[in-house]
Order: C-alpha cells, then structure tokens, then sequence
C-alpha cells in the first residue's frame, strides 16, 4: 500500500485541467463541461460500436479514459448497454457482418439519441471503401449528427466532436 | 536446393528474411507438414490464390518455420480440393475453412467443415476471392446460421456473448456452456469485422498497398508495415538503407513497448486495481505524444514505407526519447514490484486462464501468449533480420502459461525493449533513409515476416502487371491464438473471461480479414 501511495504522489495529477498551455485546447474541455451539464444534467452516457474498424479509432477512445484527458471528469461516461446511452461513438466504416448488429444498437438506444462517426473509415469508408464485404460510411447504415474525421482522430479531435453533436443536438 | 529427402524443389526467395518456396503434389504437401511438425517446426500461415486467369488452377499455400528458415510450399488443387493438414496442424483449421469460405477450395478429410469468415454477407457458392468475383453485385444479407457446438446435460446452460460487447473493445461472438460459474465449453464465432482487405489489396499499386497493410490490424501498424515493405523489397530485389532498418527496429520496439504498457494497466484494472491503469496508460500517453512530435504520428501509421521509412531522428529527438526510456524505466520497475506484492492482483492473475507448456507447443500457440506458456520462438532471436542480428535480443520466456504469466512477459519484455532502443539509439548508422522502389517484374512473389508485439505477421505478396498487386495475404498471429484462448477458459469462472481474454489482447481485425 505504501508503495501505491508514494508512486500516486510521485506522479501527481496528470489531468490537463483547464490549462494555460494550449488555449485551443482549454476551450474544448470546459464548454464541453458546461454543454454537457446544461443538457444531459451532469452525465452523457456514450456507448461504442466498433463496426469493423482496423482498430486504431479504439486505441484513441481508450486513450480518453488517461489521466491526462480523463474523460469521465467532464461527466461523460461510457456506458455498457445501448439502453443506458445518449450517444452511439462508432467506429469503422461499416462490414455486411456488423450492419444488423449496428442497426439493432441504434434501435436499441432510447431516444433522443446522438451518433458520432469516427474517423476516416467512419466518414467515408475510408481505405476499405465500399465492396462485397463492406458498407462503406457509418451514414450509409444509420443517421449520423457528426463525424470527426483521422486516421485516427487524435483524443481532442474525438472530444471535440463529442461537443460538436451535443451542439447540433440544441438546434 | 532439395527439402531433406521429400524431393521437393525449393529455391530461396530474395528478400531480408531467409524464405524458400516450392511447388508439392498432394502427397508432398503432407509428408513435408508431417516431417516439419516432427522436426518441431510450426505452422505459421496457409493461404489460397486464384490462377485459374493464367491456365492454371485454383492453389493452396502453406509457410512453415522449420530450422531457422521459412518454407513456403504451393499445391495447385486442380480438383478443388487439398489434403487436410488442421490433423497435423490444429490451428490450420479454421485457415482451412477461410480458404474454402473465399475461394471455395476444400481441405479433403478436415473433421471440421464449417463455415468460418462467411456469415450472411455473400453465398454459400460465392467466393469473393476468385478473379470471376464481381464486386459491384453485392449480394442481399441472408440469415445467418452457424452451427454452434451443443453442450448438454443436467445444469448446463449458454451464454452467448456480442458481437457488441460492453467495453470499447472490438466485436466477436462468444458462447460460453456453463453449470453455475464454472465454464464448461467457450465457442468463438469472429468475422463480424470481414471487410474485405485481401480483395481491396488485389485493387491496389504496390505503392498504395503500404498504408493497407498498415491498417490490417491498428495496433499492429509498424509490424504489417514492415512485413508489406520486407515483401515488396522482395520482389522488386532492393536492400533499404542501414539507418533506415534501423529506425524500423526503433518504432517496432517503441509500439511493443506502448501496447505492452496498454495491456499492463487494463489487467490491472480488469482484476480491480486502478491505479494500475493511471499509472500505464499515463507513460503510454507520454510515449504516444512524442511518436506524434518526432515522427508526426502517435502510432506511427505510414512512418515505413516500401525502400526505407519516412521519418529521421535528428540529435534533440535521441535526446528526447533517451530522457523518456529513463522514466520509464524507473516506473515500469516500481510499478511491476507494486503487481507482484498486491495480493489481490496476484489473487486473479495465478492459475488464471492456463495453458500448459505440451498443450500450447501441440497447438500452436505463437507470439507473446507464447512465450509465457513456455515456446521460446522470437524471431528476432532465432531468424534475426538486421538490425536484429547486430541487437542481439535477450528472449523473454515463461512456463507459468497463467495472466501472471502472460504479464511478466510483457513486463520483462518492456524491459528488454528498453534496452534494444539505448543501443539502437547508439549505434544508429549514418545513411539515407529511403531508396526509391523500381519496377517490379510481373508474377514475383515475396514474404515478410517480423515479430510484432502480439507474435510473427507475415505478408505474402504476388505482383501482377504494371506494379501492381495481384495478391497479398496478410496473416495474423492471432488465429493461432485465438483458439487457444477457448481453452484457456475452461474450468475458470465466466467472470474472469475479460482478464483472460485481455491477457492474451488478440486482434479481431487481423484474422477477419
Ligand atoms: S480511420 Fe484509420 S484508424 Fe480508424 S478504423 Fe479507419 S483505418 Fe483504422
């Protein structure tokens, strides 16, 4: 235990709280902050779909959960069910084999629902493109509020884009 | 050269790894599988291509490590069909059953005919992979049947698990037979990812093939670009310059380092310790933010290409990641002592999902998972291309075959990674680091093979006219591993699953293909 302790203390809060390092940067998580309290009371519950991503958009949404962008500090928390989620995050461009699995998501998330598509893949189909094996887009398979484009979008792209929808969402 | 006394042909392949190739009979094909699996060698990828367009037959492939070198042994199936070798191999079996599911080539005498990467998206007497395949008439989705195994008896009951799971992690389905906790058969069924890659390669330049191959599997994306350059090096006869075998060596070891860190802190977190994710994925962050400053991607995505890499080290870059090896160094030391004396850590992670040392040689389990089961293969030890030969690694292995295994090994082998990089960053030779690629002839056929953090990748490449790709076959230590996986459950408790399956992290892009 005293081990944990000191490792804890040698290396301090990592989180990069509304810094002065990068002004861009500080904008995103506080309105992100403010947005989601405004509208989702404190808590955005967001669940994943990976519909047939090469993997690398996951590495980036795991990468949220770091000290460093702690993603659950802003409210915002991934969620294990569609039924308790306010938002889809989905990654891939869409495979024939995950089209019903995706569809069925979507109508299982109550609505009002939000849809972001992530990265290159999710925006376009991106290097898989379309064929015999897969659907191209995210939008090709279900309505989608934005999509953040990358190969993969880095974390604040994602946050970025989380805020975007939450936005359209207002309008 | 003969193969011993098979009296097979085979010719050695150019390239940086030492690949031999040759063309078998029926009978050939298995007395070589036999006498290589006696011989301890191992299967490492089997594959078919399509030559009907050249007057010759639909063909199978297999590449076999066997004495310090790759064989690549070709059976054109006239009649549509090959002898079975999952008997010899138990991991060719669902290799086999990919085969038949792309190309409708079946393996004679296989126990296991079912389908493998098909679900609903094409036919039964469709195969995407034949050169009459039309791509533009995609077939309507049908249902979906897969014959799952039955369990039966007195309490048994199923859970079937996905494709959609409940963390951020990649869709499979999982069927687990139980009688109260306790795991009694796990059945996997993957492919929900099938995208069509190997079809999408056969569209492609050489050139435009590289960022594919990089994104086979996106955790894996230095190791595929490596394997896809290695081959396309191959075959169009050129040797990359020194510095810049060398800084592939830096970013295969640096992503080594960064998923074994990954892998660290989620085990720790699936076995109810926290802090063990703070603490990882905060040096996982730092390393990625500096492949970001210094190489202009934080996974290193399309920093090899074909002829060399793309991005130098300059003297502030050394310094900066020498300065970062430091820290993590010092970290991943105390934070490794901190696992072994947890008790509750240790609680999970001993006896957790094992495989035995004669279970995991016997069926093939490769890579990482591996090594903590006690099979000491690490090319980079045993066929070592440069810079590896000049590296001399220090192979990391384990017999335990449990999660605590499975993480020593990855903690160690951060360890030994670390060390790799000091010297590489030493001795970094002074040259070009990019050669330019010449015309490939048509019909050339060339082999990667690298040692990847999760175990050996290998690309199998075929050109076609005008430098472009007739074939590639991109393979995946994970279909090795993930049969093993299924038995790594048995006997332990569903609720230990997510440690299990995370402690071995296969990929599911990689094998669906
Ligand atoms: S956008 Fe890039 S990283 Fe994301 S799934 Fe597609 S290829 Fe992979």
């Amino acid at each position: 235990m005293y081990q944990i302790l000191k490792q804890i203390a040698i290396t301090g809060i990592k989180t990069e709280a509304p810094p002065t390092t990068d002004e861009s940067l500080r904008v995103v998580a506080q309105r992100l902050k403010a947005e989601v309290l405004a509208h989702f009371h404190g808590a955005l519950a967001i669940r994943h779909v990976d519909a047939g991503s090469c993997n690398g958009c996951e590495l980036e949404i795991n990468a949220l959960s770091n000290p460093y962008y702690n993603i659950e500090g802003l409210g915002i928390k991934f969620v294990a069910s569609p039924r308790h989620a306010d938002m889809l995050l989905v990654t891939g461009p869409v495979s024939r084999h995950m089209e019903t699995a995706l569809r069925r998501t979507y109508e299982a998330t109550p609505d009002p629902k939000l849809v972001v598509a992530l990265g290159d893949c999710g925006c376009t189909g991106g290097i898989f493109g379309e064929s015999y094996a897969s659907c191209g887009r995210v939008s090709n398979v279900i309505p989608v509020d934005v999509a953040v484009p990358g190969c993969p979008p880095a974390p604040y792209a994602i946050m970025q884009g989380i805020l975007t929808a939450i936005i359209v969402a207002k309008t | 050269m003969r193969f011993e006394d098979l009296q097979i042909q085979v010719t050695q392949l150019p390239g940086a790894m030492p690949v031999w190739h040759g063309c078998v009979d029926a009978d050939q094909w298995r007395e070589a599988c036999l006498h290589v699996r006696d011989a301890g060698g191992r299967l490492v990828a089997l594959w078919g291509t399509d030559d009907t367009d050249r007057g010759a037959a639909l063909c199978v492939h297999v590449a076999l490590a066997w004495q310090s070198r790759l064989m690549v042994l070709s059976l054109p199936a006239a009649k549509g069909s090959y002898p079975d070798i999952a008997a010899i191999f138990p991991s060719a079996n669902r290799m086999q059953r990919a085969v038949h599911d792309l190309l409708g080539l079946r393996a004679d005498g296989a126990v296991d005919q079912r389908k493998w990467l098909r679900h609903a998206a094409w036919p039964e007497n469709t195969f995407p992979l034949r050169r009459d395949f039309d791509d533009a008439a995609t077939c309507t989705n049908g249902v979906d049947a897969y014959p799952f195994v039955k369990v039966e008896g007195e309490g048994v009951h199923e859970i079937p698990v996905g494709p959609v799971h409940a963390g951020t992690i990649e869709p499979g389905h999982f069927r687990f037979s139980v009688v109260g906790e306790g795991v009694l058969k796990l059945e996997e069924r993957l492919g929900y990812k099938h995208k069509g890659i190997e079809k999408r390669f056969e569209s492609m330049t050489l050139a435009q093939g590289a960022r594919l191959a990089g994104r086979v599997s996106g955790d894996s994306t230095v190791a595929y670009a490596w394997a896809y350059a290695m081959a396309v090096e191959g075959v169009t006869g050129i040797t990359p310059p020194p510095r810049a075998l060398w800084l592939r060596a830096l970013f295969l070891e640096r992503e080594r380092i960064g998923q074994h860190l990954w892998d660290l802190g989620y085990m720790g977190n699936d076995a109810g310790l926290a802090f063990g994710l703070a603490q990882f994925s905060r040096l996982r962050e730092d390393m990625l933010r500096t492949n970001a400053a210094l190489f202009g991607h934080r996974y290193l995505m399309d920093v090899i290409c074909p002829g060399g890499v793309a991005r130098d080290v300059d003297a502030d870059g050394i310094d900066r990641i020498r300065h970062e090896l430091k820290e993590i160094v010092k970290t991943v030391v105390t934070l490794r002592a901190i696992y072994i004396d947890h008790a509750g850590l240790q609680d999970r992670f001993v006896d957790c999902g094992r495989i035995r040392q004669d279970h995991a040689a016997r069926l093939g389990l490769g890579g990482l998972a591996g090594r903590a089961s006690g099979v000491a293969c690490d090319l980079r030890a045993q066929i070592p291309s440069s810079p590896y030969d000049e590296l001399g690694l220090n192979m990391v292995v384990r017999t335990g075959g449990d999660v605590a295994a499975r993480a020593t090994v990855r903690a160690d082998e951060i360890v030994e990674s670390l060390r790799l990089i000091e010297r590489i960053l030493s001795n970094l030779p002074s040259s070009d680091i990019l050669i330019q690629t010449p015309d490939a002839p048509e019909y050339a056929f060339g082999v990667g093979w690298v040692e990847g953090w999760r175990g050996e990748v290998l690309i199998a490449l075929e050109t076609g006219a005008a430098n472009r790709i007739r074939r590639c076959h991109p393979h995946d230590p994970s279909w090795q591993n993930w049969p093993l996986l299924e038995r790594a459950v048995l006997g332990n408790i569903v609720p230990d699953f997510p440690l299990i399956n995370k402690s071995f992290n296969l990929s599911y892009s990689g094998q669906d293909l």
